[in-house]
């Protein structure tokens, strides 16, 4: 208890001292030690965090912010080093013995991260690994630091924390091991709560729920919250003041208002109209109906054990649906909405039940076998395009690849003609093919993908998630490149995507699904503007609102 | 050895705008890895010595020198000089000439016969009857035949490792044990490698029943006690070379196949492997341009842990006997034949083992380094 009051007290002095600057970083510099040589990934950053308010540092990726959070803290890889200084309240960070860090990191000032269930042990209670700084900290009890626990787990909003308490990070939703992340972070009303990126792999409604949560726990601690985000639609609606950063240097510094009601900075500014716009038109009514699904249904057999019964999942619950050509249909949901799995069910990419129709003939029947010459005709761009490209192959045997299956004729010579071709139209130079994927940033990588879905010809192509991976403004051209090939060759798109703002910008025609069934859809203009159903609104709500 | 098998795919003989490969930037953190170079390096001498070594030499592995049975090592030619005067003495006796001087110098001779009446010429064909001088010929006459300055060839053998209980030289003996615990330990490598991959990826990608038969068969074979199977085999086929790395290799395949097919689960969920899907890629298209290539790193990596265990089974089955037949030999074969002789000739175990040992450590640093350099853990 006393240990309580003392927080107590040290709170009420925070927050009596709001503005005074408690870090400040100066002329911060990263370099990292690679084969190539050093590689400076941040260069000489400045900037203040003052007692209790939300500084949001902003840049895409590569910008270098999370570096120099990383840097700070003591946290960079073996081959980082970091010069310059960062003054936490009169104490040097960088450089200090890690002995010395341990008394400042993990008390004084905390950090959450993106991925909630890789930066929490898979092997322990989350009870337990939210004692683990109170006990190293403050020392006390077990029993001590498990009644602070129960407080600190009630105080995040995760229910039932008598039970939660000694559940394992698998048996908790993304949304809660976010909240256990940030129990822990809290567990010592630090001064200082860095956020690297809380929300990004969590769903839009419960990126709000988390964002609420951080704001009002803020207020009730006093705490600063450093904010490390490429979103800026969050940065607009926590953030006190931001630092846009880019290519490891600061470009702009400011209250939010001034930053977003009039950016200095050339790249501010182009970040802030990032936003996707735009919209589609409808195709012709007399289109021809391309792909059609009629009650698809995919059933997983869930793995029985020696004395458990096998199951049944259904990931998705009879679902209709009807493409025409040059159309554009908007699949929203998410995680776990069985939108992906609703996309590669149409594709016969995964085993289903109902009809589906392509070009009028019924495919449901056909096997691998008697799919492959449909192959070239209905095509799938991935989400993540680190992923989705094997790291041995060359971009130009990457891309070729279908060609080889589909027109084994060609000599090698018009195979990378058309490789070249290909390459053009996604705005790639030719000479990429002869290099390997690990040389490309994301958007490249990207466009890649999207090369060796076209260079088939194909009429149908399901794009699962493929701007969610990149930064805003290569989200942009991306989407831009994906209208422009859709002009120009006629496709049918089947997007799939948990973005509301990109699915408004490419679609016509909108499906919202939940928990594997369509709850919903409708012609984009009317789906936003009119939304009936309530989970709907949700999504939109949570979309739109900051 | 292995950076030699890598080699071909180093070599760029592309254009110009040629892209660095994950292989080739692996090459670029191994070569910076001094104890996997050095490594590298000694195993290219040990190679060397073995392969090319013998050409150097003028005995063959199977020759027997019955007059020097279990000599020590020795850089002075056999016989010695002592020996070889005795012998010519021996020789100028018979003849009935008296020996004025005597010299070796290297392979040749030369000796200065004397008498009290002119000496026939044809007296050194007493000498050329001794088994150590050959060629004598009669280079000067003096004092008008009463002494004949002559020379000739003298036969001495090198023996710088000494030779074994049968008179054989162990320096030829120890590259030939190289040559062929070499050429077991990359062939047997070879033959497990082939089979552990293309078997690993097929039940791993293919999955379910097919993956379930195939690993129990694999269990299977696990459980059979090696040296019975060995035996076995042998009693059946003869000893042979090509039986021994067939039999090594069909053993080590299972342990490959394990591995390739852990790595093939990670793999096929992999999106590259759904995209190679949805282009309409059949199964074994898919298996062969992304399953095995991107397997090839802990691939690699294992190899250069076969090898050193395949030729240390080699010797184990040599040890017991089981290995390849005499006169051909391998280390371990060597290695057998020098504990048998350990108190009255101990070079017989100690240059075999120790060319073993140095080739073993090599072979483990190469490996260290590749594994450092294929899966760096810090990027």
């Amino acid at each position: 208890m006393t240990a309580r009051t003392n927080m107590k007290s040290r709170t009420a002095q925070a927050a009596t001292a709001t503005g005074e600057t408690i870090l400040a970083v100066r002329q911060l510099k990263v370099v990292f030690d690679t084969p190539d040589g050093a590689v400076e990934a941040v260069k000489g950053v400045d900037l203040d965090v003052r007692a209790g308010e939300t500084l949001a540092v902003v840049g895409e990726s590569g910008s270098g912010k999370s570096q120099t959070m990383m840097a700070i803290m003591g946290l960079l890889a073996a081959n980082g080093r970091a010069s310059g200084s960062a003054l936490y309240r009169d104490r040097e960070m960088v450089g200090l013995p890690i002995k010395d860090l341990n008394t400042i990191r993990g008390d004084k000032i905390t950090m959450i991260f993106q991925e909630p269930m890789t930066s929490l042990d898979p092997l322990y209670p989350i009870g337990r690994q939210i004692a683990e700084p109170i006990r190293h900290h403050r020392g006390g009890t077990a029993a001590d630091a498990r009644a602070r626990v129960l407080e600190l787990l009630e105080l995040v909003g995760i229910p039932e924390p008598a039970r939660r308490i000694d559940s394992y990070p698998h048996e908790l939703s993304g949304g809660q091991r976010q909240r256990a992340m940030i129990a822990m972070a809290l567990a010592n009303e630090p001064d200082i709560l860095i956020a690297d990126e809380p929300t990004t792999a969590l769903d839009v409604t419960i990126q709000a729920q988390i964002l609420t949560l951080l704001q009002s726990l803020q207020k009730r601690f006093g705490m600063a919250v450093v904010l490390i985000t490429h979103d800026l639609g969050v940065v607009r609606h926590v953030a006190d003041r931001v630092v846009v950063m880019r290519r490891g240097e600061v470009v702009e510094t400011g209250t939010t208002r001034a930053v977003f009601d009039a950016p200095k900075a050339d790249y501010t500014r182009m970040l802030i109209d990032a936003e996707p716009s735009g919209e589609k038109a409808p195709p012709a009514l007399d289109a021809p109906v391309i792909l059609q699904g009629r009650k698809v249904r995919v059933d997983y057999k869930i793995a029985g054990g020696f004395l458990k019964k096998s199951g049944l999942f259904t990931a998705v619950h009879g679902a209709d649906i009807h493409l025409r050509q040059g159309q554009t249909i908007g699949l929203v949901g998410e995680s776990g909405s069985g939108k992906s799995t609703l996309g590669r069910a149409l594709l016969k990419l995964t085993p289903s039940s109902g009809r589906v129709l392509f070009d009028g003939r019924d495919i449901s029947g056909f096997d691998r076998k008697a799919m492959r010459p449909l192959r070239r005709d209905m095509q799938l761009v991935f989400q993540d395009p680190f992923g989705s490209l094997s790291p041995r192959q060359t971009v130009g045997e990457i891309i070729t690849e279908g060609l080889y299956v589909h027109e084994p004729q060609l000599s090698k010579a018009e195979r990378d003609a058309r490789a070249v071709a290909a390459l053009q139209e996604v705005g790639l130079d030719p000479t990429a093919r002869n290099r390997y994927p690990h040389e490309f940033s994301g958007g490249q990588r990207q466009r890649i993908a999207i090369a060796r879905a076209i260079i088939l010809k194909p009429r149908l192509v399901v794009l699962d998630e493929p701007t969610s991976a990149l930064d805003r403004s290569v989200q942009g051209q991306v989407i831009e490149l994906l209208r422009g090939l859709q002009a120009s060759h006629g496709l049918s798109y089947l997007f799939i995507s948990h973005d509301l703002s990109v699915i408004r910008a490419m679609s016509d025609y909108v499906i919202v699904m939940q928990g594997g069934q369509i709850v919903e859809e409708g012609e984009t203009a009317a789906l936003f503007s009119n939304p009936r159903e309530a989970y709907t609104r949700a999504l939109l709500s949570a979309a739109y609102s900051r | 050895m292995s950076d030699l098998a890598q080699m071909p795919v180093l070599a760029p003989h592309a254009p110009e705008t040629r892209g660095r490969s994950l292989f080739a930037l692996a090459m670029r953190r191994f070569r910076r890895n001094r104890a996997a170079i050095a490594g590298c390096v000694v195993l290219a001498l040990v190679a060397l010595f073995s392969f090319v070594g013998p050409l150097f030499s003028s005995h063959s592995y199977d020759e027997v020198f019955p007059s020097y049975v279990s000599i020590a090592p020795s850089l002075e030619p056999r016989p010695g000089a002592d020996t070889l005067q005795g012998a010519m003495e021996n020789a100028v006796q018979r003849a009935r000439l008296r020996l004025d001087a005597f010299q070796v110098e290297g392979r040749s001779f030369t000796a200065t016969l004397a008498a009290d009446q002119p000496i026939d010429p044809r007296a050194t064909r007493y000498i050329d009857r001794a088994n150590e001088f050959d060629d004598t010929v009669v280079k000067e006459t003096l004092e008008d035949g009463r002494k004949l300055v002559v020379e000739g060839r003298v036969t001495r053998e090198y023996f710088p490792f000494g030779t074994d209980s049968n008179g054989r030289d162990l320096l030829v003996r120890v590259m030939l044990g190289g040559q062929i615990s070499i050429a077991v330990g990359f062939l047997a490598s070879l033959v497990s490698l082939g089979i552990g991959v293309v078997y690993g990826a097929t039940a791993g990608y293919v999955g379910g029943r097919l993956d379930n038969v195939m690993m129990r068969f694999v269990e299977i074979l696990y459980s059979l006690p090696f040296v019975f199977l060995v035996v076995l085999l042998v009693v059946f086929f003869g000893r042979s070379f090509i039986l021994i790395f067939l039999v090594i290799g069909a053993v080590e395949w299972l342990d490959m196949a394990r591995i390739v097919r852990g790595q093939t689960l990670a793999l096929k969920r992999r999106e590259f492997v759904g995209a190679a899907e949805s282009l309409g890629l059949s199964d074994w298209q898919i298996i062969r341009r992304h399953i095995i290539p991107n397997t090839i790193g802990p691939v690699v990596v294992f190899v250069t842990v076969i090898v050193p265990k395949v030729i240390l089974l080699e010797s184990f089955l040599s040890f017991l006997g089981l290995g390849v037949q005499a006169p051909l030999t391998s280390w371990g074969a060597l290695i057998a034949e020098g504990a048998n002789n350990i108190q009255s000739a101990p070079w017989l175990l100690i240059f075999p083992s120790a060319f073993f040992v140095v080739t073993l450590f090599a072979l483990n640093f190469v490996g260290d380094g590749l594994r450092d350099a294929l899966d760096p853990r810090d990027r």
